[in-house]
């Protein structure tokens, strides 16, 4: 089967979620990785997906319209070169699942959304209800559009392939939308996806001060990301883009330290892949220290400052 | 300017899915059934939409069983002014999903369609893309802020790196993210009214969309169950596991 990725950058690097995406396509058959983007950015990740072992094509499409994955404008840059793919392979990630869909509406294709493994050529698993249930689907249509769980597959090293760039383009802009801006934090922290630690409050962190003094030491001295539950979030202690879960990010590190989080099923869902869990919290009864490999009872504001302290 | 509002009737949030032992699926038999919250957030900015004077009358609409009905009135009490159900009692994949609510824009002309960006049940987060695509108009995924001026909109998204705003031309598919509101409660003086608001009912046929599944699902199975490991009773317990494991 030929597959096509639809490779997401920043900065000319190559996010890692995009690495599992490779490892999944590179299961169906031969790898195309397309890159869009604009300018010199555009050309430095096509140059370093080159690089990644498996890839055995890369396309680069380098135009202004492509340089915030507006999904209207991807849609349409994807949708003719799929006459040449049986498959096309998005990361489950906010930018994924905005442009998959899309694309696989205008193929007239059912998508197979946030696959967790491939069982055969058509045939995957993906979670349901929250990862309370895990479904086995077949697909029958005759392209396949797919988005990837990132935690559930392999990176792809991102050495060894020496495959040719070809320049390809498409109609640009499509006039619908355009980016206004973001907010974004640049920070020195692991990202959260790519996190092998993370440590994540709950609301039992009480305010965004309190927040901040004690999870973020405990995070800097194991050099960890931090990540938040739903409460903690909805109360305001932290931005959105620290939500672990169902409907926020899907983590799996190799140890994640949960700190005042109770372990509603939606949060459980985003992380219960981690290698290691630690669950500190004051309410021994609390659903976290039902899948937590080492649990601590007891009152997080000693707890916390003792460990960063002990570490 | 009218919004069509889609909403889905699905398990409750609150209620952990049982599998049944024979892998068909989950067990939704004698289960609470609710609005899918994502969608109860899209009504409820459609209706502050429309108590802002950016819009002028919300339809609520649903493809599913006659129950349904219920989740509609739902929305109705909540504020909405008619609703229409596309009565079936297969289940319906999203890209069928996205053709019915294609020829129901068709028909009704909307200047947005505001949804859920995923139901709670097959969590596929496709739908308001697909529509999107179909319709040949913009997205505006995973909205925490939806501000409507002129012709256009501007589209505050929560995505992984923080937040990015796109503005878009209207007509557009917008759906909601947890923080785009918190949805009222309906009072009973307006669960009474929406008894007697309209309820138009239709079959999938109707629109000439072929309802019949794409994906075949050969199995559902429970997760691999975790098991809880040991609880320590001290930090210095914790950090020496920690040391053990080599994680810390």
């Amino acid at each position: 089967m030929k597959t096509l990725v639809l490779i997401e950058h920043e900065g000319g690097q190559v996010k890692d979620a995009s690495l599992a995406t490779v490892t999944a396509a590179g299961k169906l058959g031969s790898v195309h990785a397309l890159v869009a983007g604009e300018g010199v950015e555009a050309k430095q990740a096509a140059e370093a997906t080159a690089k990644i072992a498996g890839v055995d094509k890369v396309l680069l499409a380098s135009d202004a319209a492509y340089a915030h994955m507006l999904a209207e404008n991807i849609a349409d840059l994807i949708v003719p070169l799929m006459a040449d793919y049986e498959a096309l392979l998005c990361n489950a990630t906010s930018n994924g699942k905005n442009v998959a869909p899309r694309v696989a509406a205008l193929l007239d294709v059912m998508q197979v959304s946030d696959i967790i493994a491939i069982d055969g050529e058509r045939t995957f698993k993906r979670p349901i209800y929250a990862g309370n249930a895990i479904a086995t689907v077949e697909s029958s249509d005759a392209k396949l559009v797919i988005t990837v769980r990132g935690t559930s597959f392999e990176k792809a090293p991102i050495e060894g392939g020496t495959p040719p760039i070809e320049e390809v383009s498409g109609k640009g802009d499509a006039s619908l939308s355009s980016f206004v801006g973001c907010e974004t934090q640049t920070s020195e922290r692991p990202e959260l996806t790519s996190a092998k630690v993370i440590v994540s409050g709950g609301r039992a962190l009480k305010d965004a001060a309190t927040f901040e003094q004690l999870i973020v030491p405990l995070a800097d001295k194991l050099g960890a990301g931090i990540g938040a539950s739903r409460a903690a979030v909805d109360a305001g202690y932290v931005p959105n883009d620290y939500q672990v879960g169902q409907t926020g990010k899907i983590v799996a590190p190799e140890l994640y330290i949960a700190i005042g989080i109770s372990g509603a099923i939606q949060h459980l869902a985003g992380m219960k892949e981690s290698k290691t869990i630690v669950a500190i919290n004051k309410d021994g009864d609390a659903p976290i220290f039902q899948i937590a490999d080492i649990g601590l009872v007891g009152d997080l504001f000693q707890i916390v400052p003792e460990l960063t302290a002990k570490l | 300017m009218k919004i069509l509002v889609p909403v889905k009737r699905v398990i409750d949030y609150n209620v952990r899915p049982r599998v049944k032992p024979d892998g068909s699926g989950v067990d939704l038999a004698n289960v609470k059934m609710s609005m899918n919250p994502f969608d109860e957030i899209a009504v409820e900015e459609a209706i502050r939409l429309k108590e802002k004077g950016a819009a002028a009358e919300i339809v609520a609409v649903s493809i599913g069983p006659v129950k349904a009905q219920e989740t509609l009135r739902t929305a109705l009490a909540m504020g909405a002014d008619r609703a229409i159900l596309v009565q079936t009692d297969d289940e319906v994949e999203p890209l069928a999903v996205a053709k019915i609510l294609k020829a129901i824009v068709d028909e009704e002309q909307p200047g947005m369609v505001l949804m859920g960006k995923q139901a709670i049940d097959d969590d596929s987060n496709q739908t308001g893309q697909m529509l999107a695509a179909l319709w040949g108009r913009p997205q505006g995924t995973f909205a925490s802020k939806v501000e409507v001026s002129g012709d256009s909109v501007n589209v505050t998204r929560e995505v992984d790196g923080g937040l990015e705003t796109v503005s878009l031309k209207l007509p557009a598919v917008v759906t909601t993210d947890l923080r785009l509101n918190e949805p009222r409660y309906a009072s009973l003086p307006n669960i009474m009214k929406a008894k007697s608001k309209l309820l138009t009912v239709k079959a999938p046929a109707d629109y000439g969309v072929d309802t019949a599944p794409r994906l075949k699902v050969t199995n559902v199975s429970e997760p691999p169950v975790r098991q809880a490991g040991v609880k320590v009773g001290s930090v210095d317990e914790l950090v020496s596991k920690l040391k053990a494991l080599g994680v810390a």
